[in-house]
């Protein structure tokens, strides 16, 4: 059967600074790969690279066989880029919710103006995918009034009602007080087991572990280990990722 | 203190229809160079932003010049100077172009600080979920800006307002020219232009109100 997403000499430069090497992998349906590896090792880039947040310097994504990015040989504009972009959902660091919409709209918005849902159903679809992260009480706030969990699950919400074939995680609890981080993985713990598509960047190793099938260890804009999630974390072989492992449980 | 009062209630009939019809034309003139001056300066607040530097060195130059030459000569340019190369305006058309010439440069430069207030995840997440570049900015980024720039943009229309008088000297009957030729007319000048003054405040008024409001609380 063919990946979902496929990755094929992922390499990104800015300027003279090459800051992903070279990166191939693929990723089947219902897969949860977890992308770990050192500060800077490139892992938010190689994320962001996927939807063209940033542009790749070189090599090739596809999903569902669909080459990302690229038409006829030639880049595609952000604007034609749009509805590649809508298949993929993208959770951030920082939540980037839209502070002047409420918390429904910030999930329903999408819904109607990418997908063209009449308002009633995106405001539907949006209450539900509220439930799902368990925000629904919340719905009419505005996302300056969230704890930074609350919002880190509100945009969560906002990438479920893409229906997206895959979902992007990037580091969604390092900007949260420790005592928030829980409430987050708990949800992806959920998303998980309803057998979503997911790539989590992630310095979570015990989530990891738990929830991922796959990991890939990035050091220096390379892929220096993968595996199955168990053995890889257990018992890396490579030097580098033993001794990430070890330094991150310290 | 009767004494002065009394020329009000003796010409209140007269000179109440004239300076409402005069307070109209300011009005009419400040609003209506204020919205070409939206419509202006956020062209330049983008253009200022793109990726073109050759534009964006345009744009900075025109809001260089434009911040370094009085209202007054843009204005007289306009009206007596165009026509020697075979342009006319009305003077209250030149009036409308100058203002909201000279008040797009400001309004570009609120604009901008607006849009570079913005912070870059909001963009990337309108991106993300699948918008176009214009459904970004229009959905996402615009009612942000406009939110930020608001209340700065109600002090400029006070101050456009006010120089829109300078209009008087291209012969637009707006407040000010309306007073001088009353004044000569009834020779009160000490009351006619007071009542001038009051004219400008009432229009100015409820704005800056409005602005105290929308401004952010730390800005109060
Ligand atoms: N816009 C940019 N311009 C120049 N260099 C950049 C840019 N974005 C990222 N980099 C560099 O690319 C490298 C990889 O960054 P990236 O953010 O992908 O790392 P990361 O693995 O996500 O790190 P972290 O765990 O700290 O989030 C870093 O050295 C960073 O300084
Ligand atoms: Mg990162």
């Amino acid at each position: 059967m063919n990946p979902l997403l496929s990755v094929t000499g992922l390499t990104k430069s800015y300027g003279a600074v090459e800051v992903l090497k070279g990166i191939d992998f693929d990723v089947a349906a219902g897969e949860k790969i977890a992308l770990i590896g050192p500060s800077g090792s490139g892992k938010s880039t190689c994320l962001r690279c996927l939807n063209f947040l940033e542009k790749p310097s070189a090599g090739a994504i596809h999903l569902d066989g669909e080459r990302i990015g690229v038409r006829l040989g030639r880049p595609m504009s952000d604007r034609q880029l749009a509805p590649q972009r809508a298949e993929m959902g993208m959770v951030f660091q920082l939540f980037n919710l839209w502070p002047h919409l409420s918390v429904t709209e910030n999930v329903a918005i999408a819904a109607r103006k990418v997908r063209g849902l009449p308002a009633k159903e995106a405001q539907e679809l949006a209450l539900d995918m509220l439930a799902k992260v368990h925000m629904t009480h919340r719905a009419d706030a505005s996302p300056l009034e969230l704890s930074g969990g609350q919002q880190q699950r509100v945009a969560i919400a906002r990438a479920l009602a893409q229906k997206p074939k895959l979902m992007l995680f990037d580091e969604l609890t390092s900007a949260l007080d420790p005592e928030l981080v829980h409430e987050v993985l708990k949800v992806m713990e959920e998303l998980a087991a309803e057998g979503r598509t997911m790539l989590i960047v992630t310095h979570e190793i015990a989530f990891a572990r738990d929830i991922a099938d796959r990991v890939l260890f990035l050091d220096g804009g390379r892929i220096v280990e993968q595996g199955p999630a168990r053995a890889l974390i257990l018992s890396p072989r490579e030097p580098r990722t033993q001794a990430f492992l070890r330094q991150i449980r310290h | 203190m009767t004494n002065f009062i009394q020329p009000y209630a003796d010409y209140a009939g007269e000179w109440l229809p004239v300076l409402l019809e005069a307070m109209g034309t300011t009005a009419l003139l400040s609003v209506s160079a204020f919205a070409l001056s939206l419509v202006f300066g956020l062209l330049l607040a983008l253009c200022r932003n793109t990726r073109w530097r050759a534009l964006r060195r345009c744009v900075a130059l025109y809001v260089a010049a434009v911040r370094g030459v009085p209202l007054l000569a843009i204005l007289f340019l306009l009206y007596f100077g165009l026509p020697g190369i075979g342009v006319t305006f009305d003077a209250f058309t030149a009036a409308v172009i100058g203002l909201a010439l000279a008040f797009a440069a400001q309004v570009a430069e609120l604009l901008r600080a607006g849009l570079m207030a913005i912070p870059a995840g909001q963009r990337e997440a309108a991106f993300a979920v699948g918008f176009t570049p214009y459904q970004s900015f229009t959905l996402i980024v615009l009612p942000q800006v406009v939110r930020i720039s608001v209340a700065p943009l109600i002090v400029t229309f006070v101050s456009l307002l006010k120089d829109s008088s300078l209009a008087s000297l291209i012969t637009v009957d707006e407040l000010v020219l309306t007073g001088r030729a009353m004044a000569t007319e009834y020779f009160l000048p000490l009351h006619i232009y007071l009542a001038v003054g009051v004219c400008y405040f009432l229009i100015a008024w409820p704005f800056s109100l409005l602005s105290k409001r929308l401004a952010p609380p730390a800005a109060r």
